[in-house]
């Protein structure tokens, strides 16, 4: 993959496309983002994952100039972002979170001007968007207005923008958020292939399987901080590769049955606020087996055990120790 | 499919600044998207087609009798006055669509672009001279239509046409740095016809100041707009350059010298 390499920086941070240190905005009293660190390697693809308002949007816009930090410092490729924002600005592509394409113009029209904009020539400028047209599918809807598209073509629209100038670093913030299957498998597609080609991508989730599906490392955030960072197997390990729902028939068995499950799976495990649910991540289904043995040689009647895919809220579960819903005080209560 | 493999940042030419010429280039694309616009949605053009033809109807034949006798005798006095009025006028949509092009998507985009920062504003600024000249030569047409006969000819009526654009394009500076100021397009509209409509109406360009108040007459007499009106009078009725002419352009030019400044600084900051 693309290696880069600077002699005038040091060797540990010669391949990274980002590096954020400290990172922090704060919105009136709201510390939107509050210390964020980021090393995301150059050629890979780098997932941020978290809740509605945990600050990766704020954080996007921080890395690509488009809003200054109030505290801390970010890198592109060795480019510090508030000092040399213009040079950044060449290395980089931003598809935002919605749409920032122009809704009175036409598709063509939008990919000519950005194009123009980027120093291309009239002739390289029609022949880029034509180009960037059919390589998403638009062709068709080319000289429509934009009024009149979904919101999946909108999305391909604006990652195209993103992509004119080939830039090595690009920023997708929820690219996947409300398309449908199909075109959200393109879209994985297609930023897999960015990735084969050179480039770097950072792309933010709310999902856990997409950033499971695309990213080599994750940073989970939370309140505007990391809360975890690792590869997506280091996750793995920490929240299972699915989760463990049980309730059981005698409500005062509850902190036995927990105990059982957390030496069994030797995990960490939580009860939901509601119907006291028992849930555990689960790295081996195998132990399934092990923990219905030892529940019923300690005479715990089941009521209902299923086997899911763990949420985003067990991840965070996991990870802090803490649910990021509000019930937390609730449970820890109840844990008492 | 494009079979390309991205260029490494270390083999690139980054540049740390962007030059003047590119700066121009990237405006004139953003005045080129302007017209664009204005293309896809005419309906935006309302104001500067119809408010030529109703006001010089209306005034016209309101004032006319009143003021001159005849609507004859009136035209000469009136067209130059609803010229300066409405092209005006129509600069503070400069500033309220500075606002809205702000607020929307499209605008991150530029600003994620390596574009000269000045280009949005700049290219704004320059699409809408096309919608002053739109306003200039229909409130001329319907003078003419009307019976407008200008004695100091073409060449004359182009070169006050020309002075009228300006002004307003200098104007629009003002506006312009409402809209970028403030929080809503309508309020950018609201202040900006607050401050308008007292400048415009307090001048000579409908009625002669003698048949003012003493203080009024005053306040007219200084007033920057009735300068404006007087060169254009000059020029479509006799033909002659005075010294309102030159106060005008003066008048321009301090107005660009302070408020383009403060708007591109102002606008810079959010940029
Ligand atoms: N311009 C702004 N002014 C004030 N508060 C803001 C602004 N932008 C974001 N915030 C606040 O900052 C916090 C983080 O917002 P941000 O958009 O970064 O979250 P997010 O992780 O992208 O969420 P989502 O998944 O909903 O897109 C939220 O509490 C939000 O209300
Ligand atoms: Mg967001």
């Amino acid at each position: 993959m693309n290696q880069f390499t600077d002699k005038r920086k040091g060797m540990d941070h010669k391949d990274l496309a980002v590096e954020a240190r400290g990172l922090v905005k704060v919105f009136g009293d709201n510390r939107a983002v509050d210390g964020v660190d980021l090393n995301v390697r150059a050629g890979s693809i780098y997932g941020v994952l978290g809740p509605n308002g945990a600050g990766k949007t704020t954080t996007i816009r921080m890395l690509a100039t488009l809003l200054k930090a109030d505290a801390g410092s970010a890198k592109i490729f060795g480019y510090d972002v508030a000092k040399d924002a213009q040079i950044v600005r060449q290395l980089i592509g931003v598809t935002g979170q919605y749409a920032s394409v122009d809704e009175s113009l036409s598709a063509t029209e939008n990919l000519v001007i950005f194009s123009r904009l980027l120093g291309l020539s009239r002739a390289e400028s029609k022949r880029k968007a034509m180009e960037l047209l059919e390589e998403f599918g638009l062709t068709e809807a080319a000289r429509r207005p934009l009024k009149h598209f979904s919101g999946g073509m909108r999305r391909r629209l604006d990652l195209a923008a993103s992509l004119i100038a080939q830039p090595p670093l690009i920023f997708l913030d929820e690219p996947t958020t409300g398309l449908d299957p199909r075109t959200r498998n393109q879209m994985w597609d297609t930023i897999r292939r960015l990735v084969k080609e050179g480039s770097t991508v950072l792309l933010t989730t709310q999902y856990l399987q997409e950033a499971d599906e695309l990213a080599d490392r994750i940073a989970v955030i939370d309140h505007g901080r990391v809360v975890a960072e690792g590869t997506v197997n280091d996750l793995k390990e920490s929240i299972g590769t699915s989760s463990l729902h049980l309730s059981i028939q005698n409500e005062q068995s509850l902190s036995k049955a927990r105990l059982i499950v957390e030496r069994v799976l030797n995990v960490q495990s939580a009860v939901t606020a509601e119907g006291g649910k028992i849930t555990a991540p689960m790295a081996d289904a195998d132990r399934v087996t092990d923990l219905l043995i030892t529940l019923r040689e300690a005479g715990i009647q089941l009521e209902e055990l299923s086997v899911q895919k763990p949420t985003l809220d067990e991840v965070f579960l996991s990870i802090t120790g803490q649910n990021t819903a509000s019930n937390t005080q609730v449970k820890k209560e109840e844990l008492a | 499919m494009s079979s390309t493999t991205i260029k490494a940042p270390h083999e690139r030419k980054l540049r740390r600044k962007t030059n003047f010429r590119e700066s121009v280039k990237n405006s004139l694309t953003m005045a080129y998207r302007g017209l664009l616009k204005i293309k896809r949605t005419p309906e935006q053009l309302f104001d500067v087609t119809l408010q030529p033809i109703i006001f010089t109807l209306m005034f016209t034949y309101i004032f006319g009798g009143a003021i001159s006798g005849n609507v004859q005798n009136y035209l000469p006095v009136i067209i130059p006055g609803i010229l300066v009025q409405t092209v005006i006028t129509t600069s503070i949509v400069t500033g309220v669509q500075l606002r809205e092009d702000m607020d929307k998507g499209v605008f991150d985009r530029f600003k994620s672009l390596p574009i000269a920062r000045i280009a949005p504003l700049a290219g704004a600024l320059l699409a809408d001279t096309i919608r002053y000249t739109i306003a200039t030569v229909l409130t001329f047409s319907m003078g003419y239509v009307m019976g407008l006969r200008p004695e100091g000819g073409l060449g004359a009526v182009v070169v006050a046409g020309l002075l009228v654009i300006v002004c307003s394009w200098a104007i629009s500076w003002i506006f312009a740095f409402f809209g970028v100021i403030s929080r809503t397009a309508s309020s950018v509209q609201g202040i900006s016809m607050l401050v308008l409509f007292p400048l415009t109406f307090l001048s000579n360009a409908f009625v002669p100041a003698e048949t003012m108040p003493k203080l009024l007459q005053w306040f007219v007499k200084i007033n920057p707009i009735s300068h404006l009106v007087t060169a254009v009078r000059e020029l479509t009725n006799s033909g002659t350059v005075g010294w309102d002419f030159t106060i005008s352009l003066i008048g321009a030019t301090v107005i660009v010298a302070i408020f383009a400044p403060i708007t591109v600084r102002a606008y810079m900051r959010r940029a």
